[in-house]
């Protein structure tokens, strides 16, 4: 028990993660999109409908794997955020605008409201994925932290953070989520937002295909614990089929978008952003946090753990709840099968209506 | 720039911003769910055209409350890591769970409400909009019994090896006697809150249609005024009865609370009373000028007996002082903070928390629920048997509809001021001071860069939620729904809300 759980809860925080990029993935795709996919509000309004009941339930995954890591590892937590101190704010102040984006953009009809909100919700996409894919890259690479568990902050570590593997991390992210974004509307339109939606996602997904492969060699050959001859390192055994599987699904990805099978695509782009995951905790393991400093410092799945008490209260909550959830949020995705088009916008407003003086819908 | 000044400060910001949103949010979707129940039943078009009216205005609320929830659970973490790890153990498990049971079943089913009107059967839908709100009041109770842990820590043991606090127990968690008073407290409150607000909203147009027909009573209105002035009355009483029962409610739960709170926290009482030296009996103060040390009085109206009876239950009891229990502190716990955070940190330990702060928040939120009730009183007896606000004296009924919302929403406030201070210099009480729990690796001027970042933010968007607020409000009930012309099955629209 005493190894055994922190490994379990090890596996649950990647599944929170990974739950969270399969599917707030998409909804930052379709934010990042806007501007290449839609003419005009009514077009906007059918790729905001598309996420619209999904995007917020989406979004919980990631506050549960905030609140999880709290409860499972509270050194984890505690090390994490308070040493990604800027980038965290960052990630914050954009999410904060895209949720209030969402919710206030249909409350007026001024031309100028709606674009400003639109604004607010592409750049915050753009914004989310560079830095999560900035941060996870710098998970498995290591942050500066010292023998107290402490990541100390300075201008200089800020920056410290953008290396050329970090970026590429961030590029991946953004290009993946673009893609996966794609194949996303176009699973969930028709008419020629869906050809649009292809058309992109068959440029984009070359891009993804090169940037993942780049990222996941890069990280197995030069960061992964088994690469570093760490003691109790998950085997290179099991970083390189999920390598291979991350690059095969943004193969699929691109290859299903470009035919027009957009569920395939859709698998293809979930089990690359699972794969590439899998990948990511199985190259920092046994570490959560690797230093840079010194290989002695890193924080370990171990020590970062909580009581077995708190660990077992946990996994039961975790075990009753989780399916609930699972089988709820699917329901969801089942209730809003359907696909959209501009057509099924109602062209009339009341809210415009209900405004004198020129205005656009 | 002292750390740890800023971190408070951002954490106080934050926090009574983000709980100026959350009351609303409880209270508003159940309220909501309410008279969506009472269409269901029904099948009244005015219960509709509530639902939506309301409903909108519930929204426009949610989005803030969610956005600036985000912020709270990662702050811990940011700001006060030094906290997170010596209580992560404990203090993370209800965090676990508000998500994991809570924020997942608000923000589905809550989806599901607004984008599922016409594809889902009537009772679905209605059931969707409890399962929000049931979501809403389980988010609560979790983060209470977090922060009632805070408060009174039970239910584990402090381990010298990993130097960390590790729960023993998580039934004693949950059931602490502070998490069950203050979580039926705050839910209560919650509800005046949301009463108030749909109260202020109903009976300002009520005035607002009274004032066009220069009527009197609701039977001299005909057609759209009259359907109208009969919706916005039911919701005017509606609000006025909510208000008032759960008014009765928070001063019920409210006085246990204070004697569960003596019992555990007698500091703070004491401070909330400026008590300086043990009385017996203690009498309450409701209005002192003069200085606060308790050294001199200038002028004070005190009510004799009652601090006794709000404390202990009878009006003979004792309420220890400020200066006695500083003294029984100081045996109790330098020695333990001398040997696990340092000789700076217990000498500079003070334990008492301010007391102005304690003193006036205390009244205030006593006071300004008080008023808030008083204000659903007089309404009720206003438009009594279908009576329209008075027009002549319509600067009156105004005032009071937009101080309806306004007073528990204040009082929640210096409530939860008062609750947070008065645990000072705690961040957890007997456990952890407040200085050492601060995040060691972060300097000041990163927190002062958040700080102004999320104040300036939060600023813009204040202004934005109440400009469209008010404009929600302005726009009042839709109109009546001329008869869907029927026979476009396929083509017809989906639910669009965005």
């Amino acid at each position: 028990m005493e190894t055994a759980l922190p490994i379990v809860w090890f596996l649950l925080i990647a599944v929170l993660w990974t739950g969270f990029f399969v599917l707030e993935g998409f909804d930052f795709g379709v934010g990042m999109l806007m501007p290449f996919l839609a003419k005009d509000d009514r077009e906007r309004r059918v790729l905001l409908n598309t996420i619209g009941p999904v995007w917020d339930g989406n979004e919980v995954w990631l506050l549960t794997a905030g609140g999880a890591t709290f409860a499972a590892f509270p050194e984890w937590y505690a090390s994490l955020f308070s040493g990604l101190y800027l980038p965290l704010f960052l990630v914050l102040l954009a999410l904060i605008l895209r949720g209030v984006s969402f919710e206030y953009r249909h409350q007026r009809g001024e031309v100028s409201w709606k674009r400003g909100w639109d604004a607010c919700i592409i750049g915050s996409a753009y914004v989310a994925s560079l830095v999560f894919g900035v941060a996870f890259a710098n998970f498995v690479r290591g942050l500066p932290i010292d023998a107290t568990r402490t990541i100390h902050q300075t201008v200089g570590s800020f920056f410290g953070l953008f290396t050329p593997f970090a970026l590429l991390g961030g590029i991946t992210f953004v290009a993946l989520f673009l893609t996966h974004g794609a194949a996303f509307v176009a699973l969930k339109t028709s008419g020629e937002l869906r050809d649009r939606a292809r058309t992109i996602g068959s440029r984009t997904g070359i891009v993804t295909i090169v940037a993942m492969a780049a990222l996941v060699v890069w990280m197995n050959l030069g960061f992964s614990g088994a690469a570093r001859g760490v003691e109790g390192a998950a085997p290179a055994l099991s970083l390189w089929p999920a390598a291979l599987l991350a690059v095969l699904g943004t193969v699929v990805l691109w290859l299903m978008n470009t035919r027009g099978r957009e569920g395939w695509a859709f698998i293809g782009g979930g089990v690359a952003v699972l794969a590439l995951m899998v990948n990511v905790f199985a190259a920092m393991f046994p570490y959560a946090i690797p230093s840079t400093l010194d290989p002695a410092n890193g924080l370990t799945v171990f020590q970062a753990a909580s009581s077995p008490y708190t660990l077992t209260i946990m996994t039961i909550a975790a075990c009753v709840m989780t399916p609930i959830v699972l089988a709820y949020q699917a329901w969801t995705y089942w209730v809003f099968r359907k696909r959209l088009s501009v057509k099924d916008i109602p062209a009339d407003e009341s809210v415009v209506a209900a405004i004198p003086g020129p205005v656009a819908g | 720039m002292d750390p740890v000044l800023l971190a408070r400060w951002q954490f106080g910001i934050t926090t009574v911003y983000h709980f100026l949103f959350v009351p609303l949010t409880i209270s508003l979707s159940l309220l909501v769910a309410v008279m969506q129940t009472m269409h269901h039943r029904t099948g009244k078009e005015s219960y509709r055209r509530l639902t939506d009216f309301f409903g909108k205005l519930f929204l426009i609320n949610f989005a803030m409350g969610v956005v600036t929830g985000i912020v709270q659970e990662f702050q811990f973490g940011m700001n006060w890591s030094e906290y997170s790890r010596m209580v992560g153990d404990i203090f993370g498990a209800p965090l676990a769970f508000e998500a994991l049971v809570a924020f997942f079943l608000e923000s589905t089913f809550l989806g599901i409400w607004i984008f599922g009107r016409d594809r889902l059967p009537k009772g679905v839908h209605l059931a969707s909009i409890w399962l929000a709100g049931i979501g809403t009041m389980l988010s609560a109770l979790f983060i209470l019994v977090a922060n009632s842990f805070m408060q009174h820590p039970v239910g584990f043991t402090y381990n010298p090896t990993t130097g960390r606090a590790e729960m023993t127990d998580f039934l004693a968690v949950l059931t602490n006697p502070v998490a069950l008073t203050t979580i039926a407290h705050t839910l209560t409150a919650a509800f005046m809150t949301g009463a108030a607000f749909i109260l202020g909203v109903a009976g300002w147009h009520l005035l607002r249609i009274a004032r066009a027909n220069r009527a009197a009573t609701i039977t001299e209105l005909s057609g759209d005024a009259a359907d109208d002035a009969e919706g916005y009355s039911w919701a005017t009483k509606f609000g006025a009865w909510v208000l008032i029962i759960a008014g009765a409610l928070v001063a019920i739960s409210g006085d246990v609370q204070g004697k569960v709170m003596t019992d555990v926290q007698p500091m703070k009482m004491a401070a909330a009373e400026a008590i300086w030296e043990t009385e017996t009996p203690a009498s309450f103060s409701l209005f002192t000028i003069g200085t606060l040390d308790g050294s001199r009085e200038v002028f004070s109206i005190k009510v004799p007996g009652v601090t006794s009876f709000l404390a202990t239950g009878s009006f003979n009891g004792t309420v220890q002082g400020i200066n006695p229990l500083r003294e029984q502190y100081d045996a109790q716990y330098t020695q333990m903070i001398r040997e696990r955070y340092g000789d700076e940190v217990a000498n500079s330990m003070t334990y008492t928390p301010s007391v102005p702060v304690s003193y006036w928040s205390f009244r205030l939120m006593i006071g300004l629920g008080m008023l808030a009730i008083a204000v659903g009183i007089i309404a009720l007896v206003l438009v009594r048997g279908g009576k329209l606000p008075p027009v002549r004296a319509g600067w009156f009924w105004t005032l009071m509809m937009v101080a309806a919302p306004l007073l528990p929403l204040i009082a929640n406030s210096f409530g939860w001021i008062f609750t947070e201070m008065g645990r000072q210099p705690w961040i957890v009480f007997g456990l952890m001071p407040t200085a050492p729990a601060v995040s060691i690796g972060v300097p000041a001027v990163q927190v002062l860069i958040t700080m102004i970042g999320f104040t300036l933010i939060y600023g813009v968007l204040a202004v934005i939620e109440v400009r469209l607020m008010l404009r929600a409000i302005r726009k009042g009930l839709a109109p009546v729904p001329s008869v869907q012309p029927a026979g476009a099955e396929s083509d017809a629209p989906l639910s669009f809300a965005y």
